[in-house]
């Protein structure tokens, strides 16, 4: 018995898995193909792109240090999933986060690390919740859609931060538009020398299992699943779906502008002009592409930090230009997202025209049955009339 | 001679039998009435007559000819038009846009105006003036119909099927609809009407032909049916009796009462009114009438998804007429709602993340926030049995379920909750015969345990036999309440199909 079950549970993340990896093999095919046209040697190109990072210490510092910000990033875009929002706006609360965290962190000198880092973090994640939640008070108020909203909260949030730093947050020894670096006791530890991972892989961490246990483990989360899965169903129990939302909405920004603190300070030291860069839409792939499961957004903000940090050593060695990754990552998330599309197009119809010629076919196999066994009974009737009629 | 023939049509969904053997003549120029309860096959049948779908066997003739219809398009261009109970209208376009998308002869450059001009004079030559300028959203529902009458005609439409048109409309609207169909089948059109209001059939149809469970049961001249009671008859047909032990009740306190209550809808149709009854503690009483004539907003009412905009609903002392659903819940109601997929369950959620859905905030699902897994899988692992669902584990994916045992642990989670109201929608509709027996029993225990429940349900055997009383609705209104003992097939048939 226990045997099966974990059978079934081996089966079960098979069965969840078998599309990503299925869409990573099909993108990987079509890229080699686009690599090609371009007149470049595909396999060189992957050869680099996968295996240069993974054989040295420095390769797997600079991956993972770009997969941590990823994982706040798709966790920010999970979250809001799983109540049923489509948030679009992870850049714009990575800016409004970064920024916040910037401003305690080029405060408050003298302050001991570990007060200031926590500031910094909080300050961060709270901008983010608060910038997350105005787009589901949007949508509660007015009706507002949040794939709009936040999208275009990204915009506003992206060039308040340019007015911020070559306005008042300007550093004023710099001719540049960008703040002062923050302090040194704001900012995480790095753990490698020589690489740029730090100390924010472990709140990474923590955040993937405050993420698995919100989702499973709290009524909290129970509850947001509930409302994104059918709302119906969930105003049939009594289930407040505006509040849920709200509040899925603003953890979901509090991630964001948590990875937008620590992206900010450890990473980038300062405010630059558009420092952000693709991270908010990057984010969006690793979710889809890890299934919005916490272990599929580990796994694949890896893959995809390893990506980012080989595409500058594909562009050197393989001359393959590095854009090439964005494109990657495009075909993926066309992929996953026409799943349904790909699904219902093909398997689907193949599906139903076997299960009607199954079914089509056992009710007839039925229907002769019966046949049959009115034909049994009338003779067992018409015997037993006869013996009676005998008697 | 008949005009449309329908010759041995059968069709099947999977192993479930939609239409069964269906012959259908209708001659030209008449209203040929389709009668039959909710989920007789009616829809069904004028959809594969639509070319919405394809019958599993079977022939359709057309003026003598043999009709292949693949899509509605098929079915349009050779003369058939259909208006479906929701109209197919774009809300944001005109009326002239709407008749002319999808047409076949419209040119790359669209000629509206001239398309408008030939629309509006055709429709003032059948005395059904509209604007074609007139935006769709600003319309009435009459208004609306008729947009989409008037456009099936513009397509060459000579048989026209008209899916319960009336249930949309106010009483005005709808005898302004019949004067319509009468002029359109003095212009030798034939109308297929779907209906299942006897007043309305009696009214404008020529003949009618009764559909149950997929079987045409009989087709006769309006003129030579007698009176409602023997069409309610045909239609409701004499089924397997089924034999509950229901012991006679005791009455308890009165837990809940329902006064004066009254509902209008965002169209302004009233759907309840003045509403009054009340139900004790350890009885049943039953809510029976044709669907669509209140109950699912009375049950919306009581169960605070809606809110009346008069009256009181009382649960105890208590008027819980204003209060959001989750108070209501909270207060010991339970509802077993009357569409399992759409409002009782997730399917892509395990059985055991099912059934704490209405539980899952209390001690001890849950504490401090935090699920009690290990808690809950026992105690779900013991509903499961209890209520004899068949399932491989508590985590299998509700969706894989067959309806059958949806419902039996839908059913399991509200009657676990051991309520004091609990309020049953259809509880056994579309179950089989087993399911259905089971489902009913449970109802009869919890009644028997003191809970007081109101049962919804169109199917009348079922009402007469587990209700000990019966309130009848119609068109929002209750026409009357009937002791159990007082109950005949015949006269709640009679009050379902009463005019108020």
């Amino acid at each position: 018995m226990n045997e099966t079950k974990k059978n079934n549970a081996i089966f079960k993340t098979l069965k969840a898995a078998y599309y990503p990896l299925f869409a990573l093999l099909i993108a990987l095919i079509l890229m080699a193909f686009i690599i090609k046209l371009m007149g470049y040697d595909p396999l060189n190109a992957y050869q680099v792109l996968f295996t240069s990072s993974i054989k040295s210490a420095y390769g797997w510092g600079e991956t993972l240090a770009m997969a941590i910000a990823l994982i706040f990033s798709a966790l920010s875009f999970s979250i809001a999933d799983r109540s049923g929002l489509i948030n679009l706006g992870a850049s714009g609360q990575l800016y409004m986060g970064g920024i916040a965290g910037m401003l305690v962190a080029t405060n408050f000198e003298g302050l001991p690390s570990i007060i200031h880092i926590p500031l910094v973090l909080i300050a961060g994640g709270l901008t983010g919740a608060a910038f997350g939640a105005i787009a589901s008070l949007l949508k509660n108020q007015f009706g507002a859609s949040e794939v709009v909203t936040t999208m275009m909260f990204n915009y506003i949030a992206m060039h308040f931060c340019t007015y911020l730093i070559s306005g008042p947050m300007k550093n004023p020894a710099s001719d540049l538009a960008q703040s002062k670096s923050a302090l040194p006791s704001a900012v995480l530890p790095l753990l490698l020398k020589g690489t740029r991972l730090h100390a924010g892989i472990f709140i990474a961490i923590a955040a993937i299992l405050f993420y698995y246990i919100l989702m499973y483990h709290t009524t909290v989360g129970y509850q947001m699943r509930v409302v994104g899965m059918n709302p119906k169903v969930g105003e049939y129990a009594g289930l407040k779906i505006k509040t849920n939302q709200l509040l899925a909405m603003a953890i979901a920004g509090g991630m964001a502008g948590l990875g937008g603190a620590i992206q900010a300070t450890v990473i980038d030291v300062r405010l630059t002009i558009d420092w952000v860069g693709n991270l908010g839409f990057d984010g969006l792939a690793v979710a889809f592409l890890g299934g919005h499961s916490p272990i599929g957004i580990a796994i694949s903000s890896v893959f995809f930090g390893l990506l980012l940090s080989s595409a500058n050593k594909m562009e050197m060695l393989a001359k393959v230009p590095s854009s090439v990754v964005f494109l990657f990552q495009g075909i993926i998330i066309a992929l996953i997202i026409g799943r349904r599309i790909f699904q219902l197009g093909l398997i689907a119809k193949w599906k139903s025209n076997y299960q009607n010629k199954k079914s089509e076919a056992s009710d007839l196999l039925e229907m002769t049955r019966d046949a049959e066994k009115t034909k049994q009974d009338a003779l067992a009737l018409k015997q037993m009339t006869k013996k009676g009629s005998e008697e | 001679m008949a005009i449309l023939e329908m010759k041995h049509v059968s069709k099947y969904f999977g192993k479930v039998a939609a239409n069964v053997d269906v012959n259908l003549s209708v001659e030209q120029g008449e209203v040929h009435a389709l009668l039959g309860e909710n989920g007789a096959g009616k829809s069904t049948l004028m959809n594969i007559l639509y070319g919405l779908y394809e019958q599993s066997s079977g022939h359709i003739y057309l003026n003598g000819e043999r009709l292949k219809l693949r899509n509605p398009k098929d079915a349009i261009n050779k003369g058939i038009g259909m208006v479906h109970q929701h109209f197919m209208l774009v809300p944001t376009l005109t009326v002239i846009e709407n008749v002319v998308l999808g047409m076949d002869s419209n040119h790359a450059i669209l000629d509206l105006k001239k398309s408008a001009e030939e629309f509006a004079e055709m429709a003032k030559n059948y005395d059904m003036p509209i604007d074609p300028w007139a935006k769709v959203s600003s319309l009435s529902v009459g208004q609306q119909q008729r947009a989409e009458i008037l456009k099936a005609l513009y397509r060459k439409a000579s048989i026209l099927i008209l899916d319960e048109p009336t249930a949309v409309l106010t009483p005005q609207e709808a005898t302004a609809l019949f004067d319509v169909i009468r002029r359109l089948t003095a212009e030798k059109l034939t109308i297929i009407l779907i209906s299942h209001k006897m007043n309305e059939i009696m009214a404008v149809c020529n003949r009618c032909t009764v559909l149950r469970q997929g079987r045409v049961v009989a087709t006769m001249p309006v003129s030579e049916i007698q009176d409602a009671s023997q069409l309610a008859e045909l239609m409701v047909g004499q089924q397997v009796k089924l034999t509950m032990d229901k012991k006679p009740s005791t009455p308890g306190p009165c837990v809940l009462k329902v006064q004066n209550i009254s509902y209008k809808d965002k169209h302004k149709v009233s759907r309840l009114n003045k509403v009054s009854f009340q139900i004790h503690a350890g009885e049943i009483v039953g809510i029976c009438g044709v669907d669509g004539n209140g109950q699912s907003e009375l049950v919306r009412c009581i169960t605070g998804l809606i809110h009346p905009s008069e009256g009181q609903i009382l649960l105890g002392a208590e008027d819980i007429s204003k209060e959001h659903t989750s108070e209501i819940l909270k207060k010991g109601v339970s509802h077993i709602p009357e569409d399992r997929h759409k409002m009782g369950m997730i399917m892509d959620m395990s059985i055991n993340e099912n059934l704490i859905l209405m539980s899952f905030h209390q001690k001890p699902f849950s504490k401090n926030k935090l699920l009690n897994w290990k808690w809950i899988r026992s105690h779900n692992e013991d509903i499961v049995e209890t209520y004899n669902v068949k399932t491989p584990d508590i985590y299998e994916r509700a969706g894989n379920l067959s309806g059958g045992n949806q419902q039996k642990f839908v059913v399991g989670r509200e009657l676990d909750r051991k309520p004091a109201l609990l309020v049953a929608m259809h509880p056994a509709r579309g179950l089989d015969i087993g399911a259905t027996k089971f489902i009913q029993q449970r109802l009869l225990e919890e009644s028997e345990r003191g809970a007081a429940v109101l049962l919804v349900s169109t199917e009348l055997d079922e009402i007469m036999e587990l209700s000990d009383r019966i309130v009848v609705m119609n068109s929002g209104n209750v026409v009357g309440i009937v002791n159990q003992a007082e109950a005949t097939r015949e006269r709640l048939g009679l009050m379902m199909a009463s005019e108020v």
